[in-house]
């Protein structure tokens, strides 16, 4: 390959060796990141008051997959007591702290990318803000607990976020078309619109001041099913629209004029990424509450460990998020056990000093 | 890399474009021959971006644009990508990218959006950077190579699109002589080699001169001279569009522009 050679000549032969393993690293991170998550979720559904051996575990799971699909019985599973354990109470709040931390992650990168801004968070364009006020209307004034199957709580903040980004867009594409500049903008003014209408409400209601701070900074210690439902659908189109997105997101670092003359639409890419970034967004938040940093870093240690394409950002984030926030709801309940710390807290404590790190080592590496 | 067309003939025709109120084109008719170079020159602010702008649908504009008789305006976007590639006279470079991802876009209107690259697209990719010299730097973050490195990165993206026409902005606004004359001799083989049309502006008048085969200068946005490179610079078209003094003198690849300082300097 005459690529080769002309390396070799001009003295580039570190760039040649480091090429063949790069070919293979995002494969290997990806690859990586799935036994990561894998590992996260075993752990984190066996650690408890009650432990459950990871072993154990697997094959009770396998056992009601089996059962499901009409199979036989396998033995070895956990006793009655543990398989309830496992079944009603740790699953439903490990998968849900998965699937919410993989969609806070991917809407993060996902935001990075549109707005091509590196502090791009998926609480931007006033999904937190939004969702905030929902949740502290409905602590504050409804009667009711549920509606159907599902929490008032939940449905409020899904609500309210989506309306958050909703009047974002809207005054965004209203003042400036589709330039992310103005969207941003568009997005500071609804936020602060809303939020300031949340602390009116709060104040107005004190007694109900530690539920609506308690929901603020995070929680995932009542995780149910029916959360597991409520979320799943939304987040799962979401994702998948984003994954599909990654391509047309590289076309588009290459800004408006030459994406237009690669035969990409970049006001269109940038709706569509941005309404399933927001549908992710607000899906995780209806259900844990405004969990920080995730969305923020994880995009950034993806970015470090798999190059900037966002083909491979978007997965790595999807699967590092879920892993991280698994992990950080097991520290969230085991330090203070049987208390629960905030697990907003818990992201930024152990997330601020690994990210931290790896900000130093790639200074030192450069 | 063998081309899958040669050129196309691209046709102007009273082509007119604002910015607001402000009239920037008016009345442009120019028509590029199939595998001809025609660069377009003029004084700054003259519209030579906003034409380039213009037949890339980039800019709203009124009149036509023809490209082998069809009309781009109805043309989908990935349709139109096919047919021309644009290098901007400031590209924007994506970070941390490298060059093989970069020219690697270039395919973007031949595959599908979702997709991966394939076979074909990796091995066109790898036979342009091979041509333009690149293909040792294919691993380098593309940030990381000279100006006259990266100028070829985004031509070659440019070819990975296997256009019948090259829309080129100011190719050598950011290169030194040598520099530019390489970039410039290259565009000038894939032209004759390919049979690429090529329009692109230029804002030195002895290379724009030396190197395409016609010329165009606009002046206070419309067409003020147009033909071959001695009929178009002209000491008096200098002095009357540029407001320059200059010298014409003949070379044995076209006319050279030579700036003429006023006799009496002024202090």
């Amino acid at each position: 390959m005459t690529g080769t050679t002309d390396a070799a000549r001009s003295g580039h032969t570190s760039t040649v060796t480091a090429s063949r393993p790069s070919r293979r690293r995002p494969a290997l991170v990806l690859g990586g990141a799935v036994l990561v998550l894998v590992a996260a979720v075993l752990t984190g559904v066996g650690i408890g008051a009650f432990p459950l051996p990871p072993g154990a575990v697997v094959l009770t799971l396998l056992d009601r997959a089996a059962g499901a699909l009409g199979g036989g019985h396998l033995a070895g599973g956990l006793d009655p007591t543990g398989a309830a354990v496992l079944l009603e109470l740790r699953l439903p709040r490990v998968l849900l702290a998965a699937l919410v931390g993989a969609g806070l992650a991917i809407s993060g990168a996902a935001f990075q990318g549109v707005f091509r801004n590196p502090l791009a968070d998926p609480y931007l364009l006033g999904a937190a803000a939004g969702a905030g006020l929902g949740a502290t209307l409905v602590i504050a004034y409804s009667p009711a607990q549920s509606l159907g199957p599902f929490g008032i709580v939940p449905l409020a903040a899904f609500a309210g976020a989506l309306v958050g980004v909703g009047c974002a867009l809207a005054l965004g594409t209203a003042a400036g078309g589709s330039q992310s500049a103005t969207l941003l903008l568009a997005g500071i003014a609804v936020a602060s619109f809303l939020a300031a209408g949340q602390t009116l409400v709060q104040q107005q209601n004190t007694e109900d001041l530690r539920e609506v701070y308690g929901w603020l900074l995070g929680q995932l210690g009542r995780s149910q099913w029916s959360d597991v439902g409520l979320v799943l659908p939304y987040l799962g189109t979401a994702v998948l629209v984003l994954l599909l997105c990654g391509r047309a997101l590289d076309v588009l670092a290459v800004g408006d004029d030459e994406a237009l003359s690669l035969g990409v639409h970049p006001g269109r890419v940038r709706l569509l990424v941005i309404l399933a970034a927001s549908l992710a967004t607000a899906s995780a938040v209806a259900v844990s509450g405004l969990i920080g940093f995730v969305g923020l870093v994880v995009p950034h240690i993806a970015r470090r460990l798999i190059g900037s394409s966002y083909h491979l950002v978007l997965p790595a984030s999807l699967l590092i998020g879920g892993a991280f926030l698994v992990l950080t709801d097991l520290v969230a309940r085991v330090v203070l056990a049987p208390a629960e710390l905030p697990i907003g807290v818990v992201t930024a404590f152990i997330g601020a000093p690994f990210f931290a790190g790896l900000l130093w080592m790639g200074a030192r590496r450069r | 890399m063998t081309p899958q067309t040669s050129g196309a003939r691209v046709e102007i025709i009273d082509l007119g474009a604002a910015y607001g109120r402000t009239r920037v084109l008016d009345g442009i008719r120019l028509t590029v021959e199939p595998g001809g170079w025609l660069a377009v020159i003029g004084p700054n602010g003259s519209g030579k971006s906003t034409l380039l702008r213009c037949v890339l649908g980039l800019h709203a504009h009124d009149g036509l644009v023809r490209v082998d008789g069809v009309s781009t305006a109805g043309m989908p976007r990935r349709a139109r990508a096919r047919q021309v590639a644009y290098a901007p006279q400031l590209p924007v470079l994506p970070e941390a990218v490298t060059t093989r991802d970069y020219v690697t876009l270039g395919r973007t209107p031949h595959r599908a959006l979702l997709a991966a690259p394939r076979a074909l697209d990796r091995r066109i990719v790898a036979d342009v950077m091979a041509r333009l010299e690149i293909g040792g730097l294919a691993d380098r973050p593309l940030r990381t190579l000279s100006g006259g490195e990266q100028q070829r990165a985004v031509l070659a993206r440019a070819l990975a699109q296997q256009p019948r026409v090259l829309l080129l902005d100011e190719p050598t606004a950011a290169l030194d002589l040598g520099h530019a004359q390489q970039v410039l001799d290259l565009v000038d083989d894939l032209r004759r080699q390919d049979g690429l049309t090529v329009l692109s502006t230029l804002h030195d008048l002895t290379l724009a001169g030396q190197y395409a085969d016609r010329l165009a200068l606009l002046s206070g946005g419309r067409v003020a001279a147009e033909g071959g490179p001695d009929e178009v610079l002209t000491a008096a078209a200098l002095q009357t569009h540029y407001g320059a003094r200059a010298r014409v003198v003949s070379g044995p690849h076209g006319p050279a522009v030579l700036p003429v300082r006023a006799v009496e300097p002024r202090l």
